[in-house]
């Protein structure tokens, strides 16, 4: 996990907020109010342009998340086949509903719009893994599996 | 001026091609179907033969797909998982062919490729993504040659000719935009637009993935004809696997002197490409919004005029192209207006490359001529439906677009038959539904996404699409009425004309269009609260008869543990948990299970 200096230290340019964010996302797991200070501070960049950017976009998360993040792909092909099923069959197992992050912060549930991964729907990505044509019992396996790892 | 052979040894990506070799496809379909340990396998195997990844060939339904060369014979095998590569091997090392995942000889003689004709894609899931010898061995940067041998306006010339159309959606005629800005002097910007948010789109990540130089090579050309010296690609952050790879792409580029300083040796001719990664915003795909997003601002689109080409990035002079649209650039470039354009329409050349996913047997990533009835791409290369359920209309164009139904299949794939049928070409998905799809659902499916996506910046889009969903979700919820009905044309109307941008203009299109060809269906929501699709929740339920005997096989199915009974007997639903997935009432053995809000009264 690299520290704030670190990553800030790459950048000068006012343009890099988004690539800031999302070195910063990826080392801490989501914006924290402090972070967006430091970043005020070392770039000189207001602090409303910060917010307004971390929030604007939804790959930023302004709370912590769980340790994994499970989407729930909600694109056009996935809902067709059932995403529905598998969002209900995911909250069912985890006990949260999207957007929330189970008590033991293992896993953060989130529903999301089109990985791109149509051909296989229904499609999930646990953290940087799809996993597609997707039933009942093979989401039984896979949360089976990543809960046991 | 070097010629590309001076750079690369194409001769040796030219033997690797020819001589035996495996091959895995392991873009994002294939790694999530498996292949990734079947790639493994076969490596550590030590068949003295060349093994190695390639990207995708568009034949998703077939992942993972291994193809084998070896002693002058060719085979292409499918759904060859992990468990069943030791057989493989074994099929290998005996010089035998394996009956069991057997598909094809070559890729023309599957049934999937008869109709299609890969142009942009010819490279897909044949070569090695990143070795640049197999690219160039394939004619690669033989169009940036021909490019940089004449002058940049005759190269805009060539683009014009060729009638390339913007293939992200809108069809603009790409050379003309890139007239706008070539005749303009100081610093310009290109950007390659790969943000493709469109759901059941994904050809760009496919070809990212698959032939990164491809698209490289139409932006070096595309900034020759533009006078750009710096060149930007925006993708999705959702796409992993393709920012690696068409970074890892530039890096090797770079380091062979096809992208910095003097390109190709041509004396001024710089360009450096940078990957900048969106954040999860679909209005992103619109150009201006794209544009702020790259400045690091909120994705807030702004009125045009002006024109990315007068006031783009940094209010400099910029070209907007869709990643689809640079590898067509690459293509004309190789094998010239006249070969290019002999394919698709008078108004339209070349081909367009097409997502086609849903209910359709062979879900994939095809490349067909402009032209093409639709009829041909859902039955003769996708198949048709699954397992017998009834074809009842094809989504084009994502959110933005329309639905054309079964009785309009003979329509020809272009821009402007599937505007005039209420659709819109856009990035090329194409999502097919049958019977057991609500169109009803589908079009608040559409508005849903939309209001959740809007920027928020313009209230006809803000407010105006948040008011059509809450109508949507009415009608779908069994409470609409004929008055909601009126009120969502009259209100769809006002956010296409009033909406600031592309994203809010578009988005009545689902509902506009699934009106004007199933308004049955609406009418049988709200008169009859009957959705015959068997979909919307608040109208369908399930309940268990005193047929049932107690066998708990619907309850094992349950995805939510809404079926409750002891065993032999009678099970019970609980229609606040049921979802409405119908698995129960399919499966069950003793027709013990009835639906009703399905049936026409």
């Amino acid at each position: 996990m690299k520290k704030t200096e670190e990553i800030l230290a790459k950048y000068s340019d006012r343009s890099e907020l988004i690539d800031i964010l999302e070195e910063i996302q990826e080392s801490f797991g989501y914006i924290s109010e402090e972070n967006m200070r430091k970043i005020e501070q070392t770039l000189k960049i207001p602090l409303v342009d910060i917010y307004g950017v971390a929030t604007f976009y939804s790959a930023f998360k302004l709370k912590p998340s769980g340790k994994h993040i499970i989407r729930v792909c909600k694109g056009t092909a996935c809902h067709v086949k059932k995403a529905d099923l598998i969002q209900s069959r995911i909250e069912e197992l985890l006990g949260i509903k999207g957007g929330e992050t189970t008590k033991d912060k293992k896993f953060t549930l989130e529903l999301v719009n089109c990985i791109g991964a149509c051909a296989k729907a229904p499609n999930i990505m646990i953290d940087d893994e799809v996993f597609g044509e997707l039933t009942k019992e093979k989401i039984d396996k896979i949360l089976k599996e990543v809960k046991r790892v | 001026m070097k010629k590309i052979t001076d750079l690369v040894d194409a001769e040796k990506g030219r033997k690797e091609l020819a001589g035996d070799r495996i091959t895995v496809g392991v873009a994002t379909c294939g790694i999530s179907a498996g292949a990734m340990p079947v790639l493994d396998t076969l490596k550590d195997a030590n068949l003295g033969v060349l093994v190695e990844p390639v990207g995708c060939s568009g034949m998703c339904y077939n992942e993972p797909i291994v193809t084998v060369k070896k002693d002058g014979v060719h085979s292409i095998y499918s759904h060859v998982t992990k468990e069943k590569t030791k057989k493989l091997v074994e099929c290998i090392r005996k010089g035998k062919k394996c009956e069991e995942f057997f598909v094809a000889n070559k890729l023309s003689e599957i049934e999937y490729y008869k109709k299609q004709r890969r142009l942009v894609m010819e490279n897909c899931g044949v070569i090695n993504p990143l070795k640049l010898e197999q690219y160039v061995a394939s004619g690669g940067f033989v169009g940036l040659e021909n490019a940089l041998k004449i002058e940049p306006a005759k190269v805009v010339d060539s683009i014009k000719n060729s009638k390339l159309r913007g293939r992200g959606g809108a069809g603009f005629p790409t050379g003309i935009k890139w007239s706008f800005v070539s005749c303009k002097t100081g610093k310009k910007y290109l950007v390659c637009n790969g943000d493709e948010g469109d759901p059941g789109a994904f050809m760009n990540r496919t070809l990212m993935e698959s032939d990164p130089f491809r698209l490289l090579e139409g932006m070096i050309i595309a900034a020759y004809a533009i006078g750009s010296d710096e060149a930007f690609v925006y993708t999705r952050a959702e796409y992993p696997l393709a920012i690696k790879t068409v970074q890892s792409a530039i890096s090797i580029l770079e380091k062979k002197g096809l992208l910095g300083e003097n390109i190709l040796g041509k004396d001024g001719f710089n360009l450096k490409i940078r990957i900048k990664k969106g954040a999860g915003a679909f209005v992103c795909g619109e150009e201006t919004a794209l544009m702020n997003s790259i400045m690091g601002n909120r994705g807030y689109p702004r009125p045009r005029p002006p024109y990315p080409s007068d006031m783009g990035l940094w209010d400099k002079p910029t070209v907007i192209n869709n990643v689809d649209t640079l590898a067509n650039v690459a293509v004309i470039m190789r094998i010239g207006v006249n070969e290019y354009t002999k394919i698709g329409t008078e108004k339209t050349s070349g081909t367009k490359t097409i997502c086609l996913a849903g209910k359709i047997k062979r879900p994939g990533v095809i490349e067909v001529p402009f032209g093409i009835p639709l009829r041909e791409i859902i039955y003769d290369i996708g198949g048709g439906t699954p397992k017998g359920t009834k074809f009842k209309a094809v989504q084009s164009g994502g959110p933005a677009g329309g639905c054309i139904p079964a009785s309009m299949i003979d329509l020809s794939l272009d821009y402007e038959t599937l505007t005039g049928a209420g659709a819109i070409m856009g990035s090329g998905g194409l999502v097919v539904m049958d019977d057991e799809d609500c169109m009803v659902d589908v079009a608040r499916y559409f508005m849903s996404f939309i209001q959740e996506e809007s920027c928020g910046k313009c209230t006809p889009c803000r407010e105006g699409n948040m008011r059509l969903l809450e109508l949507l979700e009415k009608i779908t919820g069994g409470v609409g009425t004929r008055e909601d009905i009126n009120l969502i044309k009259k209100l769809a109307n006002f956010v296409q004309n009033c909406s600031l941008c592309g994203l809010g203009q578009n988005a009545p299109n689902p509902v506009l269009s699934t009106m004007r060809y199933f308004m049955d269906e609406y009418i049988d929501h709200v008169e009859n609260k009957t959705c015959v699709a068997g979909v919307c929740r608040s109208i369908i339920t399930y309940s268990i008869t005193n047929k049932c005997v107690g066998c708990g096989n619907c309850a094992r199915l349950c995805p939510v543990s809404a079926i409750t009974g002891k065993l032999k007997e009678r099970h019970v639903i609980d229609p606040e948990k049921c979802i409405r997935c119908g698995e129960c009432y399919r499966n069950c053995a003793f027709h013990a299970i009835t639906k009703s809000g399905a049936k026409k009264s």
